[in-house]
This record gives structure tokens, C-alpha cells and sequence, in this order.
């Protein structure tokens, strides 16, 4: 029975850590591409390739700055009694 | 062996439970994501320098703040409207 319910709630932890980083992927591409290839060729430049290993890293650190952010908010809103669910990136 | 999830109560009410605070935690995921591509398009000048500036990290944190602080308003400015509407 314990056995079956780690698997059970691990199975869905795992599904929410998939999602959290799915999503970190399609916003972190669409930004970058969006900055980094002005103008698409034939292939992508060393420059362009540069500019998308730089703002990749940059999107993660703002990505920690903001959950930072939020739940700091979060706690001074709802109190340090309160139970609340802390962010993770993967 | 049966491979019908055969739970007992307790388990279930256990589940129950991780469940929501799951949920609650994919909500909280959500925000974030929101607020990071928001606060990102805001507050990020130079993409290729490959890390954040402070002046763009403390922007990132006010954007936050605002924005919550916005929402909050516009709560604020609906409930007076409502009850505006309710004393005509």
C-alpha cells in the first residue's frame, strides 16, 4: 500500500516537474530567438548561436529572480503560519 | 493481481491532499512563468550579455511586486463598483 502510494505521488511529481520545464523551454526559445535571430539565414551564425547560449542562461537567472519574488510576496501576504507551496524549476 | 488502484481510505485522504497542494503548486508554476515572460519584456535590455545586471534584477523583483499590487487593485476597484451598483 505505501509502496504503491510513493509511486502514485511521485508519478505526479514527476508530471509537474516535466510541465515546469517544458514551459521554461517554449518561453526561453520563443524570447531568445525573438533577440538573438534578427534575421534567419540559411543556418545560424556563431554570433546568433552565442547570443542564444547567453540569453538562455539570462532567462533562467530571471526565472529564479522572480520566483524569488513571488514568493517572497507570498509569505508576507499570507503570514509565516501559513502552508505554502514553494517554486522549483526542475 | 488486480491493476485497479485498490486503496484504502486513509491513502485516498492522503492523495487527496498531495493532490491539492500539487495542484496548488502547478498554480504557483504558472504565475511564475506568467510573470517571468511579463517582467522579462520589461525589464531586459541587452539579451547577449549572459547574466543579469542588478539594475535588471531589481526591476524583475519590482515588476513582480507592482504587478501583484496591481491585481490587488483592480480587485479592490471591481468590489467598489459592485457595492456602488448595490446602493443606487
Amino acid at each position: 500500500m505505501e509502496s504503491r502510494k510513493q509511486a502514485v505521488m511521485q508519478h505526479i511529481r514527476n508530471e509537474t516537474a516535466l510541465t515546469n520545464a517544458q514551459e521554461l523551454m517554449n518561453a526561453s526559445t520563443e524570447r531568445c530567438f525573438k533577440s538573438c535571430v534578427v534575421n534567419p539565414g540559411t543556418s545560424l551564425s556563431s554570433t546568433e548561436q552565442a547570443c542564444l547560449s547567453g540569453c538562455f542562461d539570462k532567462y533562467l537567472e530571471a526565472f529564479t529572480v522572480v520566483s524569488r519574488a513571488y514568493a517572497g510576496r507570498v509569505r508576507s501576504e499570507l503570514g509565516p503560519s501559513q502552508e505554502e507551496a514553494k517554486p522549483t524549476v526542475f | 493481481m488486480s491493476d485497479s488502484l485498490q486503496l484504502d481510505a486513509a491513502t485516498q485522504n492522503e492523495l487527496q491532499k498531495f493532490v491539492a497542494q500539487e495542484t496548488a503548486q502547478r498554480k504557483v508554476n504558472e504565475s511564475i512563468h506568467q510573470f517571468t515572460g511579463l517582467c522579462w519584456d520589461k525589464c531586459i535590455t541587452n539579451v547577449t550579455s549572459g547574466r543579469l545586471a542588478p539594475t535588471e534584477a531589481s526591476c524583475l523583483t519590482n515588476c513582480v511586486g507592482r504587478f501583484l499590487d496591481a491585481s490587488l487593485q483592480l480587485v479592490r476597484d471591481v468590489e467598489n463598483k459592485r457595492n456602488q451598483i448595490g446602493h443606487a
